[in-house]
């Protein structure tokens, strides 16, 4: 499904400001997979990210999804094979724009736009439906401006977005980061569930050591722009947030991750 | 922008055209030409509006392009062609000037604003060369525009009613019919292309161009086309312009910008903005109410060469306007707000 091969991503080549945020990692997802990412601030876990979204180029290595080299594409082109959720809830989202608006811009990722009108009947009954599931009353709400909604609204609007035209690969950058506990919880159970009725390929970052354990069937801890941990099956399932640590200090010998890792 | 507003904008509406009403009784030649200007330039207002609200980009390409619409109209008009292909000519200039500042900004990565500004100076040479000096007259030519088959067929109305001729409740009759003829064609095809697929991933590229971009859509080809289509609205608006006024000057498009915001503010604070449609015909009706506020300010006195301090002026204060609001509401909120026990007096 996705495959990333050494990737190298360096900021600021050749001046003091110089960092090397990926070291040449290494990645292979299956069809379905479900990979939770975690590691400290500055540990490469968005970046690989955007690197796969391709909201920068890549120093050195590539990057293919669905046996496709995808290295050299644009951020949009790439947009037809990728749904993605950003941590800034503002940023999945128009804020001038309606719903439905939102909603239909989303349903036509990757497609060729013509001058059709932007929003037909028949996909507004779908979109009623599928905010109904949602359950945050965003259905009798299908021309109010997204600017109005909660971040948790909007969150999981994204979300649906994300997941309307079904992607190939769904990339969840610390999508709950932003959000209180209990709309985090709720964001987080919404995804599970799409992720699992759509059978999505999904990489999920988080900072929360108790939801990367949680959810997805894989875990990869990132350290210093490499992926230090990576366990999946059964090994994943017993996992517990103690031994994790216990690890990390072991292959970093560092013992940071207890300051920079939320236990949540 | 949202505004509450306590005031329905059909009252304003209504306020406002029985204030024209009535200063039209008074001062009938004054206020049509008004009226004519503010039609006219309302074209460019929704160029300026495409630009300024939709693509958030304040795009100073307009006061070249204006001039360059009716440079391209009077050079072809004193040559003879006709004033309409005259006029759509000027069009798909100001579609070329748009697509420059665009390729500019986008490609070239140069900031909007000096883009814009890049573009309008190459303009100025560009309109010596078209006219070939820097006034060219329409007049002494006895040459038609797009107002003349109009005002053939309302001749007979002057000779029926001599004495309305006379005190000039007909004047402008003609500029005022094309230019609302304009104004509703143009505002039909922006609402529907504006709704379209395209459209729609034009404005959201206006709004959040990182959204847009996850869903697959070339940002920097939505830009370029939102400059051109803006520009060629100001193109075209220049065109008729020169054609009302019969004469280009070089310098015709100087302030145009200030001019275009005066407007599209005063439209959306007067008569809101609760939809897109509702915003289209507010900021056209801005535009009109921009020149019934000049034409009387220079009647009841202002010195002409005053005028774009105080367009400046205008402008400046309509722009904090949301600000002040802002401030005017929490220092009201602060003295309603009742002490609290223990708190210290004043």
């Amino acid at each position: 499904m996705l495959d990333a091969k050494d990737v190298v991503k360096i900021f600021n080549h050749g001046t003091i400001n110089e960092k090397t945020a990926l070291r040449g990692v290494s990645l292979h997802l299956k069809e379905g997979e479900f990979v939770s990412v975690i590691g400290g601030n500055g540990a490469g876990k968005s970046t690989l990210l955007s690197a796969i979204a391709g909201v920068y180029g890549v120093d050195s290595g590539n990057i293919s999804i669905d046996d496709r080299d995808v290295t050299r594409l644009p951020e949009h082109r790439r947009a037809k094979y990728i749904g993605r959720v950003f941590q800034d809830p503002m940023m999945g989202t128009a804020a001038n724009m309606e719903i439905e608006e939102n909603l239909a811009l989303a349903a036509r990722r990757g497609q060729l736009r013509g001058l059709k009108w932007g929003v037909t009947a028949s996909e507004r009954a779908e979109y009623r439906d599928k905010l109904r599931r949602l359950d945050l009353g965003l259905e009798n709400r299908l021309t109010s401006k997204v600017g109005l909604l909660s971040g948790g609204q909007r969150q999981a609007l994204t979300l649906l977005m994300a997941t309307l035209r079904k992607p190939k690969l769904l990339l969840l950058d610390e999508h709950t980061a932003a959000l209180d506990p209990k709309t985090a919880a709720k964001v987080l159970e919404l995804s599970e569930e799409l992720i699992h009725e759509n059978n999505l390929t999904t990489m999920m970052v988080t900072h929360n050591m108790r939801d990367a354990i949680a959810h997805g069937d894989r875990l990869i801890m990132m350290y210093d722009g490499k992926i230090i941990i990576d366990v999946e099956g059964e090994t994943k399932r017993n996992l517990t947030a103690k031994q994790l640590l216990d690890k990390f200090e072991e292959l970093s010998g560092s013992s940071e991750a207890d300051g920079n890792l939320l236990l949540g | 922008m949202k505004r509450k507003s306590t005031i329905p904008s059909i009252t304003v509406k209504f306020v406002a055209l029985a204030a024209l009403v009535i200063l039209w009784t008074q001062m009938p030649t004054i206020i049509s030409g008004a009226v004519s200007l503010g039609l006219l330039w309302g074209i460019m207002v929704l160029g300026v509006f495409i630009t300024y609200r939709v693509l958030d980009i304040a795009d100073l390409t307009v006061e070249g392009t204006i001039t360059f619409g009716a440079s391209i109209a009077a050079q072809m008009i004193t040559s003879g062609q006709s004033p309409a292909l005259a006029t759509a000519a000027a069009f798909g200039g100001g579609l070329l000037a748009g697509l420059v500042t665009g390729i500019l900004h986008t490609k070239l990565r140069i900031p909007a604003l000096l883009s814009g500004i890049l573009t309008l100076t190459g303009l100025y040479s560009i309109n010596l060369r078209v006219m070939g000096r820097p006034n060219m007259p329409l007049l002494p030519f006895k040459v038609s525009s797009v107002f003349t088959p109009l005002n053939d067929a309302l001749e007979p109305l002057s000779r029926t009613f001599p004495e309305l001729a006379k005190k000039g409740y007909l004047s402008g009759l003609s500029s005022v019919i094309v230019g609302v003829g304009c104004l509703i064609v143009i505002g039909i095809l922006l609402y529907w292309f504006f709704g379209t697929e395209i459209g729609s991933a034009v404005r959201a590229t206006g709004n959040n161009p990182n959204m847009i971009r996850a869903q697959g859509v070339n940002t920097s080809v939505m830009i370029i086309l939102g400059l051109m289509i803006s520009n060629g609205l100001v193109g075209f608006a220049g065109a008729l312009i020169a054609q009302y006024q019969t004469f280009s000057d070089i310098n015709m498009g100087q302030g145009s910008i200030v001019i275009g915001l005066a407007s599209l503010i005063i439209g959306e604070v007067l008569f809101g903005t609760r939809s897109f449609r509702n915003t289209l015909i507010s900021v056209i009706l801005g535009a009109v109410t921009y020149r019934v506020i000049i034409a009387l300010v220079i009647k009841f006195g202002l010195n002409a060469n005053d005028l774009k301090l105080f367009v400046a002026a205008t402008v400046t204060f309509a722009l904090t306007l949301p600000q002040m609001q802002t401030y005017a509401r929490t220092v009201i909120k602060s003295l309603k707000r009742p002490r609290k026990a223990g708190e210290p007096n004043a």
